[in-house]
């Protein structure tokens, strides 16, 4: 069961991948929408990160763009610098490798105060660092020159650097000329990877015992599971996998900035719609959610302006309907037990 | 021979002393039962064992091993294993998922391997199904191995916990009132599954319970807490017979 | 001289924040939710008392008091239609991802309304203000009638809580909801009410916000509104007093901050201060300790 549940989710994007690939061939994609397909991608990656961390950890993170962001300005920093001295496959494959690892590294380093705490007060925290981390970045400066990198939280002019040298972090102003590396192939892959590792991992004893946690925390640790070990491992997998979707991200376009309009806590919200729409613990439901929701607006220029207020809609009617316990009562008695919410494909 | 030691417990909750003094030994094998009116200190007691709350005095022996500072994972691998007065599954997962994550300290491979489904994975995901099912017959649960634990019935779950605590090889079962919301049937079912429990495991079970038709009927040792404090302990016959454990607690 | 200038204005943002966490730290505390659409009552109080104000030409008084009216009405309805469906809910997160949708809701009826361009909002505050030590040291109208407001609201807060039958069931439903409808508290009803007294808080709240910043957007409120969740936080959740402490530490530490060492930087300090507050005391300085039982 489980595993022709995981064997469909790849054959649906793969199929998506193949029709895409044939209409791009036959003419049939505009040029706005095959513009499109690459960010569609990551969105679903960073959806399927979150929903890992939501609906399989059970803890909110509204700040997962921020491991985007990490993920996305590390990577576009050593594609920038290696730009010149290493061929394109194996720069991009490192580029990720570095992106990846980051994205992970900062997923411990917040998951140390962050997993100490529960909730509301880890949706918080969650944010506040998304806004640290962006907020620190756009206050950055480094160049490198033949004495090697320089850095500065004034300007690019306090670097002080050798005539040669080259800004590559130029405070808000970001990172510019990143390798156009990114394309619809590689993005699929990588969302392939990152089903394969999540899909994987919930079928483990380590998705089962982050699960027994997000169930019953107090019931886990009596039945010996290690709460601290097994969050920070969901959680870091989790950022690392955001910070994939910021590499392909930050390879898709010339001008990266830790704006908030892509990094800030609007954005991560953003994605826990997806993930909200999809089902809190379907990681199949956030990939289609994704897909279907990052196109639409795109597509429906009309909708676009009500996108977001269309979405907050969204969010409060799927909470009520799924959540609320008198409407599960309401559901039990007229449809039998069959629709109550299925919970964790697992 | 003594597997459960605990020596002069206490422990304060401001300024009131939820357990005092408390004594307990249990010989391996036994079926103890700790009673007492409601707010007595049994379930502080349960707390205490499994490493919830931390004692302000004496020491806790299990098998001749301090576990008294002992968290409650280190505690659970110790060998005491328990069940909740209210019932705590892990809800959203399958019933052999629950007993998994009872066997997953027992069955390990490491996290790359489950990610990528390599190495020991398969031969150790085999051996774990192989034992939960074994585990899972015992308590008659088989049969609804992928049913979600919340969609069980009340007495099964019940049973469900139970299986779980099993799952991690405890020398040592703590059952929180576990007949709590049962009706007469489903008690009576439940008297069948912990004599099973103890034929088939040889386990030491000790369990907190109201039922006193339940208590009388299966436990062979007694201690009753009142305010805290030992009142009363010995043989279950002596003890329910005892005057003083008639007016504080049967009345 | 300046340090003084601009430790007053740190103690008048900080009001304000402490205004905006009283009505968190209530909600939190009776209903225990996180609203965080808190914030964005705030705007939508602002954008009322704007149009009362400049485009009805109505009187400023006038202004806040339809946007106190109408605040109480938006948030018992919002408390009505979104969070009390969810109460007792199977996963905590349920009600908070909704209060999450409200705050997105508001915000975007207020972008299809007014739009997204920054309305300037004139001042509530007329009066000019005191100037000292030959007009080396100004205090500003509006910077005095904050921190004055503060403190009344702080005490009225405190009396009626201490004082009176409705808030003592507050404290009854904080303390345990169970208990208190077995002592006959009508529970939904004093939710209500605190929803009610919260979001009027909030009003007050945007009036001086807009006064003291006068830049309105469907977006004020959001910031200031996390900022204020971070007050309350750091106060201790739940305390009354706490929150105005946590919101004057908080002002004060952010405009510092922006003087002394980066306008850049500065909301990642208050975050940090956050972070940091949580790792040594999740409690917040007059928190109390919640531990589950088991």
């Amino acid at each position: 069961m489980k595993k022709r549940d995981n064997l469909i989710t790849y054959g649906i994007v793969i199929l998506a991948f193949i029709i895409f690939q044939v209409l791009a061939a036959t003419g049939h994609l505009s040029s706005h929408m095959r513009g499109l397909l690459v960010p569609m991608t990551y969105y679903a990656v960073i959806a399927v990160a979150l929903n890992l961390c939501v609906g399989i950890l059970g803890e909110l993170s509204i700040g997962h763009c921020g491991f985007m962001c990490v993920g996305a300005f590390t990577s576009a920093f050593f594609s920038k610098v290696t730009q010149n001295v290493l061929p394109t496959a194996p720069r991009f494959i490192l580029a990720f490798v570095v992106g990846i690892a980051f994205a992970a590294l900062f997923g411990f380093l917040i998951g140390i105060p962050v997993l100490r705490l529960k909730g509301d007060y880890l949706a918080i925290v969650t944010l506040a660092f998304g806004e640290i981390i962006k907020t620190v970045i756009n206050a950055f400066y480094i160049g490198i020159d033949k004495h090697g990198l320089h850095f500065s939280l004034k300007n690019a002019m306090e670097l002080g650097m050798e005539p040669d040298g080259e800004v590559i972090v130029n405070g808000a102003m970001g990172i510019t000329g990143t390798p156009h590396d990114a394309n619809f192939t590689i993005s699929i892959v990588v969302l392939l990877l990152a089903l394969f590792v999540v899909q994987n991992l919930i079928n483990s004893r380590d998705g089962r015992a982050i699960m027994a946690i997000r169930d019953n925390a107090i019931a886990a640790e009596a039945t010996g599971i290690n709460i601290t070990k097994y969050k920070m491992l969901a959680f870091v997998i989790s950022a690392a996998i955001a910070g994939a979707a910021g590499v392909l991200y930050s390879h898709n376009i010339t001008s990266l900035t830790a704006s908030s309009q892509y990094f800030g806590f609007n954005a991560s919200i953003m994605i826990l719609v997806y993930v909200v729409l999809g089902g809190i613990g379907n990681i199949r439901g956030s990939v289609i959610a994704a897909c279907i929701l990052y196109v639409l607006p795109e597509l429906l220029r009309g909708l676009n302006t009500y996108r977001m207020l269309i979405y907050s809609i969204i969010l409060i009617v799927m909470m009520i309907v799924n959540w609320s316990p008198k409407v599960i009562d309401w559901r039990k008695k007229t449809f039998g037990h069959f629709t109550v919410r299925k919970g964790a494909k697992a | 021979m003594t597997l459960l030691d605990v020596n002069k417990l206490s422990i304060s909750f401001g300024g009131l002393r939820a357990v005092d003094d408390f004594n307990l030994q249990i010989e391996k094998g036994e079926l103890y039962g700790l009673i007492g009116p409601n707010g007595a200190g049994k379930t502080t007691v349960f707390n205490l064992l499994t490493g919830v709350y931390k004692p302000n005095e004496g020491i806790i022996k299990l098998d001749g091993e301090d576990i008294t500072r002992k968290n409650t994972v280190q505690i659970n691998q110790a060998g005491i294993a328990r069940t909740f007065q209210n019932i705590r599954l892990f809800k959203q997962m399958s019933v052999i998922d629950n007993v998994k994550v009872g066997l997953s300290e027992r069955f390990k491979y490491s996290a790359i391997e489950g990610i990528l489904h390599v190495g020991k994975y398969r031969k150790v995901e085999k051996e774990m199904n192989e034992e939960a099912m074994k585990l899972l017959k015992v308590f008659d649960l088989d049969g609804e191995k992928d049913t979600l634990a919340s969609n069980l019935p009340y007495g099964k779950q019940r049973k469900l916990e139970i299986a779980r605590a099993m799952a991690t090889d405890p020398k040592l079962l703590l059952l929180d009132e576990p007949a709590a919301g049962m009706n007469p049937n489903e008690t009576k079912e439940l008297m069948d599954t912990i004599s099973l429990v103890r034929k088939e495991f040889g386990m030491t079970i000790l369990l907190i319970e109201h039922d006193m038709k339940l208590v009388s009927g299966i436990c062979e040792k007694l201690t009753v807490l009142n305010f805290g404090r030992v009142l009363c302990q010995g043989e279950t016959k002596e003890v329910l017979a005892n005057p003083e454990v008639i007016k504080a607690y049967l009345g | 001289m300046s340090f003084l200038t601009y430790l007053i204005s740190g103690l008048s943002l900080g009001s304000i924040y402490a205004i905006i966490a009283l009505g968190y730290t209530m909600v939190y505390g009776i209903a225990k939710m996180l609203n965080f659409a808190h914030g964005d009552f705030i705007m939508v109080g602002c954008y009322i008392i704007f149009s009362v104000t400049a485009s009805l030409g109505g009187n400023p008084l006038l202004g806040i008091l339809v946007a106190v009216v109408l605040c109480t009405i938006l948030g018992i309805t919002t408390e009505f239609v979104a969070y009390r469906p969810l109460r007792g809910a199977a996963s905590p997160l349920a009600v908070l991802i909704t209060a999450i949708g409200v705050s997105y809701f508001l915000e975007n009826v207020a972008l299809l309304i007014f739009g997204a361009d920054i309305k300037s909002f004139t001042s509530v505050i007329s009066w000019e203000g005191l100037s000292f030590a030959d007009g080396q040291l100004r205090i500003q109208g509006v910077t005095i009638v904050t921190i004055l407001i503060s403190v009344l609201v702080l005490v009225v807060l405190q009396l009626f809580i201490k004082k009176t039958k409705q808030g003592q069931a507050m404290l009854a439903v904080a303390e345990d909801k169970g208990a208190a409808t077995l002592m006959g508290i009508d529970v939904n009803k004093t939710i209500m009410l605190t929803f009610a007294i919260g979001s009027a808080l909030a009003a007050i709240a945007g009036a001086l916000l807009c006064s003291a910043y006068p830049s309105l957007s469907p977006y004020t409120g959001a910031m200031p509104g996390i900022k204020a969740f971070v007050a309350a936080v750091l106060g201790g959740i739940g305390s009354i007093p706490g929150a105005m402490i946590g919101g004057l530490v908080l002002g004060i530490v952010e405009i510092l901050s922006k003087t002394y060492i980066s306008s850049q930087l500065s909301d990642a300090i208050v975050f940090g201060i956050l972070v940091i507050v949580l790792l040594v005391k999740p409690t917040g300085i007059l928190g109390k300790k919640i531990q589950e039982k088991v």
